[in-house]
């Protein structure tokens, strides 16, 4: 079994006012193909790990290997190709571009990449959106969907470069019951039937038992996993 | 790069805003519209005041200065070798303001490849008899085809024509300021009296208006052989060779060479109207000043449109960076949509500022002075349209070049965690 995302000794400092360590020598690994998710009281550093783990926080301390290369002197521009090529993120608000339409905004992170032609990237996209079972909307704007339709979107754009690894921040933190149990269902299918590996915050236990793996922060510290 | 992908996501963040990005394109629009009439109507109004002396004005004149002759007999003498000699009250003598050898002058100027063209002239001064008062003043001898060839002499005939001076004998054009003292009409005949006391009459075959009035006032042309008559000289007796040069900036150095080689004085266009030049540069450096003053105007506005819109437009920045946008990308995006709204709003600009020039140009404009311009002059320069276009992507450029470098700092981190708080 491969191992997609490791953490060695990952520490972060927050200098401002008086300087607080939030993480504290976090190390662990997940395999290819797990689902993984991370529990935690608020404010443990749950949402400061993802941050640096998704490579988008760049001040911290200790290692970060993603598919066996190390993030550490990589410079921004090769960061953003990272994301790109192989990491999906979704966020507990959807952040979606509303001056694209729901197609578009599932495209664009394939069109980035330039793997694929912009009719491949298209078509990819659809077959997306009929997974998540929102390819009715696909030729809405963006800001005309519901909060749980946006949010599928946003997973539907995750998966478009079809990535190592997808991290959520409290993808349902957001959203009502009904919607938040879409969204759970949707990661179950994707980690048991396409064996996509996640890594997902999240304060819902009951969702929690249901992954591969739970890892429980807190203080900044992983004390179980 | 994915080009094209970073152009759509510019051309959509416009559109969503694209009120403010017409009202960022307007300015553009308006300072080079502005740029562009400017320059083409001071350039026009140049042109129009320079040609009036420049076009009239040999590149090199070449005459007999009246002087007193430099090699005093007292400088050769060897007794005095040494000594310093003041001389007091030299008179010229023996000069002639005839050129000598004109005809093998006019040969070897023909022959040189520097120059243009070459017409002779015969000045004469006569008075010219009105009633029982005499009028000073100065009839041109004039070779009629090779002036109007160098110095578009028909331009200023208004009344006759310009040709009758080499077909009908003894004929003349009065300027019109002339014409009007002495009450003369085409057709009638007038008299002038040379300076040794001989009388001629003379027909007049037209009006010259120069647009310099007082030049209007004392001169008048007549044909070469005609002057010469008048002063009973010979027909090879010209007073000043004139010369036009394929490339007037060689005056100066042609000038001096000219001088020695024909052992005659020589003055250049450059030294003769060095004022003229200066005009032409401080309106130049007036428009460009006024077209800058504009299109930085315009560049504040754009600036301010793009750091609201990058304001506004914090999240879509954070996401794309999050999804793989690098920073460098964002900064591509943002100065893509200043250089859009530069060349667009540059580009009409262009266009109106062509279609006010267009109008200015069919503005009636009629003064007594400048008989050949009937509308505003306007200069069409393609010169002008490509500074324009350049300076509005150049202003729209650096405009964007700050607020693109913000959006391409934004730390996704921190808009996303605002958001969550
Ligand atoms: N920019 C910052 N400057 C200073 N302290 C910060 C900053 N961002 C976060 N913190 C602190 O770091 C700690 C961890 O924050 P983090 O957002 O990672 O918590 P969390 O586990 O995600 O909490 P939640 O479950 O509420 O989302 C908190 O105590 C928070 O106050
Ligand atoms: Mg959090």
């Amino acid at each position: 079994m491969s191992i997609v995302l490791q953490a060695k000794g990952i520490s972060k400092n927050f200098h401002d006012p008086i300087t607080i360590q939030v993480l504290k020598d976090v190390s662990f690994e997940i395999n290819r193909g797990e689902f993984v998710s991370v529990i935690g009281k608020s404010g443990c550093g749950k949402s400061t790990l993802l941050y640096i783990l998704s490579t988008m926080d760049t001040d911290y301390e200790g290692d970060l290997f993603i598919d066996g290369v190390a993030m550490r002197n990589k410079k921004e521009g090769e960061l953003a190709l990272v994301r790109n090529e192989k990491i999906g993120f979704v966020f507990q608000f959807h952040y979606l571009l509303n001056e694209f339409s729901v197609l578009r905004n599932v495209m664009l992170p394939g069109l980035k990449l330039g793997k694929h032609t912009e009719q491949e990237v298209e078509h990819r996209a659809m077959e997306k959106l009929r997974v998540l079972g929102i390819d009715n909307e696909a030729h809405k704007m963006a800001n005309q969907l519901s909060g749980g339709q946006k949010q599928r979107v946003a997973i539907a754009r995750a998966l478009i470069n079809d990535p190592l690894i997808i991290m959520g921040d409290e993808p349902t933190g957001n959203l009502d019951k009904k919607n938040s149990q879409i969204v759970f269902d949707i990661f179950n299918e994707l980690a048991h039937e396409f064996k996509q590996t996640l890594l997902i915050v999240t304060h819902d236990n009951e969702f929690a038992q249901s992954t591969d793996r739970i890892i429980e922060m807190e203080d900044g510290r992983i004390i179980s996993m | 790069m994915n080009t094209k992908l970073i152009f759509t996501i510019a051309k959509s963040l416009l559109v969503a805003r694209w009120r403010q990005t017409l009202v960022a394109a307007i300015g553009v629009t308006f300072s080079i519209a502005m740029f562009i009439t400017l320059l083409g109507f001071m350039t026009g109004l140049n042109d129009l005041l320079d040609g009036l002396i420049l076009n009239r004005t040999p590149h090199i004149k070449l005459y007999n200065e009246l002087k007193a002759n430099p090699n005093q007999p007292i400088d050769i003498s060897d007794k005095f070798k040494n000594h310093y000699n003041f001389i007091h009250s030299v008179k010229p003598s023996g000069t002639r303001a005839e050129i000598y050898n004109y005809g093998a002058i006019i040969d070897a100027l023909k022959n040189d490849k520097r120059v243009f063209g070459v017409a002779p002239k015969l000045v004469a001064q006569v008075f010219y008899n009105v009633g029982a008062i005499d009028v000073t003043g100065v009839i041109n001898g004039i070779d009629v085809e090779a002036e109007n060839k160098l110095f578009y002499f028909q331009d200023y005939v208004t009344a006759g024509k310009f040709i009758d001076l080499k077909n009908t004998p003894n004929s003349i054009i009065l300027g019109k300021g002339l014409a009007d003292k002495m009450l003369a009409n085409i057709g009638d005949v007038v008299q002038v009296t040379t300076p040794k006391g001989d009388r001629i009459q003379l027909k007049v075959v037209g009006y010259f208006q120069s647009g310099l009035q007082d030049f209007d006032k004392t001169q008048s042309y007549s044909s070469l052989t005609t002057a010469q008559k008048l002063l009973g000289k010979p027909s090879n007796y010209v007073t000043d060779i004139q010369i036009k040069l394929t490339d007037m900036t060689l005056a100066p150095l042609v000038g001096q060479e000219y001088a020695k080689v024909f052992n005659l004085d020589a003055e250049d266009i450059q030294t003769a109207n060095s004022q003229f030049e200066t005009g032409s540069a401080v309106r130049s450096i007036i428009s460009y000043a006024v077209g800058i003053t504009l299109l930085v105007v315009a560049g504040f506005g754009i600036y301010n449109i793009l750091n609201m819109m990058i304001y506004e437009k914090m999240d879509s920045i954070a996401i794309l960076k999050a999804t793989g946008f690098s920073g460098k990308d964002v900064n591509i995006i943002f100065i893509s949509i200043a250089l859009t709204i530069g060349f667009f709003g540059g580009l009409a600009g262009l266009i109106s500022g062509f279609s006010l020039s267009v109008v200015i140009d069919n503005v009636p404009f009629n003064t007594a002075a400048l008989p050949t311009i009937k509308t505003y002059p306007i200069n069409y320069n393609p010169k002008f349209y490509v500074i324009g276009i350049i300076f509005s992507l150049i202003t729209t450029y650096f405009a964007g070049l700050f607020p693109a470098r913000k959006a391409s700092k934004i730390d996704p981190v921190v808009i996303i965690r605002g958001k969550i708080k």
